[in-house]
């Protein structure tokens, strides 16, 4: 630590308390001296803007000029907002969306992860083929998975080239043609449990259940950053020291028991790396959902950033974009806060 | 600084142009020449979201003309590529709040022209070029009325589409001895409608991939239901959403809907309007630029049109215009191109290539197709209504609430709920521009 100049001659190093001193204040200036531009610059562009978003978000700035002052009573854009059919059946999408598209791509992950550390052959091939699709552009991936689940080419052309569809018609029954993308039902509704329970549930115009066209969506998504969640897994993988497992088989205990006892629960703090990255991911979705489905039939596949991109550039209602803007910073800082402190008091 | 930096750039990008473009015609030399003196006299930067291949060159068509009257004039064309402008419209809504017009834009006439730009003190009046041109002469009123605010001018119209299009395959309906007259009502469409779906096709094509075609068909169907004076009335907020004639339009929308592709939430305008072309579909409601895809796919003979069903005697305004903004870095050139637009050559030169029709009514008819020429004596004769979903008719919050009622319409079909969400809609507008 005091050796901060190897230019110095060593006895001039060695003589401790004058170079000492010197040595000290100058690292106490030189590292916040050299912090300072990004600090200013992170400090303006990041939390100047959400300062200024948030601002905006409670203002009366609904035109194409800029209008600042203050909306009243304030927080009313707010209010606004969340009485919008639309922005509830965003966040609706948001919640079912990440449901199934966090389970699809950790599962997704850790089963390659898994398949590839048992050192079958081509590993090394396979490992870069499940890595490539999170290369790609989310508007690539989209555009792709769009023709794969429009209803009138890809996976229902699959469905009718097994036979499926000739089978039933011998039946009576009409064919089997999903709808996918284009599908404005939403299955496992939960209105009417909850009105059992508290009956003003009843009258909810949102409809809390899935929209069954998020589901392509979330496969497309999975699809993409599985190979990311494998990457993770086979890093941690790789930490599980060959020792562990020998004891395990040791002691008797079978594949299955190995995995689910043994080196799962090791993988935990890389688990949870990976579902807070995720998460983050699929709370801020835009151009993954914009270029495959749009907004969906019924805003059946909307989601809080298309919302946010249309009112502020369609509908120039500033406020409004910019309180949906600061929605989804709450819901994001909810899932990376507490992860970051605890990332942060560790080390 | 920056402005320096992008004009130069943009410069380097047209001489760059002019070279590629001149290097097989021209020797160096000359047009080296050229160049210099194109610098003297300044540029015109001139904003639109005209890109595709139908609209790039009716643009230059503008820009040959106005080169042919001030050739020492250096034009930067900066297009913004997207369909109806949606990408355009924010990247000039950046640039107009940094202070950094272009010399002139493209815009909607009507509201998007009055509320986006107008109000917000972004435009100079034109209306002197209006009364030393005489356009008002020779552009219909109720056109002018809509590039007109507190009795100034603020744009010239250069191109009119027709909103109200209804489109059909006349090998498809010869097929299912359904006959199409010159004009339809909604019950002659429903029986046409019941014989295409007894023979297994949707008989009308319908897109909702980029939205608008959806509020475009409750548009022409309100239109065909209530005329077009009821019409302007509720766009204008002296109608409520919620009288007996918007419900009516909402039911019978309701009855259109039955007829659909099942796959609209997945197709785009364009796609939809091909189903027609190729026979997979009976009709599809659309404004003219879908008479380009027909041309496109050599379909002329095979495709006939009336009036959306109920709305003949009403032509939906779709009008492309420019601007004379305030603080244009060249005012002088901005103005000569205002002059130019409103020309008869010009205008004659831009619209067969756009698909357009002229709006002026003196313009030489034979230049024109079979369909357009059916379209200028609609212009000529019938009420001119603006239409809402491509921004003329209410302010920009309204129609994003008009399109974002229509995705949630088109499936669940809950006539109460569309009804209302376009009274709270008008509500909110009139509590913004009071």
């Amino acid at each position: 630590m005091a050796i901060s100049s190897p230019a110095l001659p060593r006895d001039v190093v060695v003589a401790p308390p004058t170079s000492r001193r010197v040595g000290f204040s100058l690292e106490r200036i030189l590292s916040p001296l050299l912090l300072a531009p990004s600090a200013v610059a992170i400090f303006i562009f990041v939390y100047g803007f959400i300062g200024y978003t948030f601002y905006v978000s409670l203002s009366n700035w609904r035109s194409a000029k800029p209008d600042l002052s203050l909306r009243h009573p304030v927080g009313a854009v707010y209010g606004d907002l969340f009485g919008q059919s639309r922005f509830q059946i965003d966040l609706r999408n948001t919640v079912v969306f990440t449901l199934f598209f966090l389970v699809m791509a950790v599962l997704g992950g850790l089963a390659l992860a898994i398949l590839l550390d048992r050192h079958i052959v081509g590993s090394g091939f396979f490992r870069s083929v499940f890595l490539f699709p999170y290369a790609l552009s989310f508007i690539t991936t989209g555009v792709a998975w769009s023709w794969i689940f429009n209803p009138e080419t890809g996976v229902n052309l699959l469905i009718n080239a097994t036979g499926v569809n000739d089978v039933l018609a011998t039946y009576g029954v009409g064919p089997l043609k999903p709808g996918w993308i284009t599908n404005p039902e939403v299955a496992w509704q939960l209105n009417q449990p909850i009105a059992a329970i508290y009956p003003p549930a009843a009258e909810w115009s949102l409809k809390l259940g899935v929209p069954l066209a998020m589901i392509p969506v979330a496969i497309a998504a999975a699809w993409q950053l599985s190979g990311f969640a494998m990457a993770m897994f086979l890093a941690g993988l790789g930490t599980i020291s060959q020792e562990v497992r020998e004891a395990a088989a040791l002691d008797g205990a079978s594949d299955w028991r190995l995995y689910k006892d043994v080196i799962i629960p090791l993988l935990n703090p890389i688990t949870v790396s990976v579902l807070i990255i995720l998460t983050h991911v699929s709370l801020k979705i835009f151009d993954l959902v914009f270029a495959m489905s749009g907004k969906g039939p019924g805003f059946a596949t909307d989601v809080p950033g298309i919302f946010v991109y249309e009112m502020i550039f369609r509908a120039q209602r500033y406020n409004y974009g910019a309180a949906a803007a600061i929605v989804m910073l709450v819901g994001v800082s909810i899932v990376i806060v507490p992860y970051l402190a605890r990332q942060l008091k560790t080390l | 600084m920056t402005k320096s930096l992008s004009s130069r750039a943009s410069r380097r990008g047209v001489l760059k142009g002019g070279a590629a473009l001149g290097a097989g015609a021209m020797s160096l030399g000359p047009l080296g020449t050229r160049l210099a003196a194109a610098q003297d006299a300044g540029s015109l930067e001139v904003f639109s979201w005209w890109t595709s291949p139908g609209e790039a060159p009716a643009l230059q068509a503008l820009f040959d003309a106005y080169l042919a009257a001030h050739p020492d004039t250096e034009i930067i064309n900066a297009a913004v590529a997207g369909g109806a402008g949606v990408n355009a419209q924010a990247v000039l809504q950046t640039r107009l709040q940094g202070n950094q017009p272009p010399d002139s834009w493209q815009t909607h006439v009507g509201r998007e022209l009055i509320d986006q730009y107008v109000v917000p003190g972004y435009c100079e009046p034109i209306t002197d070029l209006y009364t030393s041109e005489g356009w008002l002469d020779v552009m219909p009123a109720d056109l002018v009325a809509q590039a007109t605010w507190e009795s100034e001018q603020y744009s010239i119209p250069v191109g009119v589409h027709r909103g109200n299009g209804f489109w059909y395959n006349k090998q498809l309906m010869a097929d299912n001895g359904i006959e199409v007259g010159d004009t339809m009502t909604v019950e002659e469409f429903v029986a046409a409608a019941d014989t295409l779906q007894a023979a297994g096709i949707p008989a009308l094509a319908l897109a909702m991939k980029d939205t608008f075609p959806g509020s475009q068909l409750f548009e022409n169907t309100l239109l065909g239901t209530v005329g077009p004076d009821m019409y302007n009335s509720l766009f204008s907020g002296e109608a409520a959403w919620d009288e007996a004639g918007p419900r009516e339009a909402a039911e019978t929308f309701v009855t259109m809907l039955d007829y659909v592709n099942e796959d609209f939430s997945a197709l785009s305008w364009d796609q939809a309007t091909a189903t027609v072309i190729e026979g997979r579909a009976g009709f599809n409601s659309m404004g003219d630029w879908a008479y380009g895809e027909v041309v496109a796919k050599d379909a002329v003979d095979n495709i006939g049109w009336v009036s959306h069903p109920g709305t003949a005697g009403s032509f939906v305004l779709v009008v492309d215009s420019f601007t004379l903004p305030v603080g244009a870095p060249s005012p002088e050139n901005a103005r000569n191109w205002l002059t130019i637009l409103g020309s008869k050559e010009a205008q004659e030169a831009f619209n067969p290539l756009k698909g357009s029709i002229p709006a002026r009514t003196d313009v030489d008819r034979e230049i024109f197709s079979a369909y357009h020429q059916w379209s200028l004596d609609s212009f000529a004769n019938d009420a001119l209504v603006p239409s809402c979903t491509h921004g003329q008719a209410s302010s920009p919050a309204f129609k994003q609430a008009f399109y974002d009622a229509s995705v949630a319409f088109v499936t669940d079909k809950d006539v109460d709920a569309y009804l209302s969400m376009l009274t709270d809609a008008a509500a909110m507008d009139a509590e913004t521009s009071a």
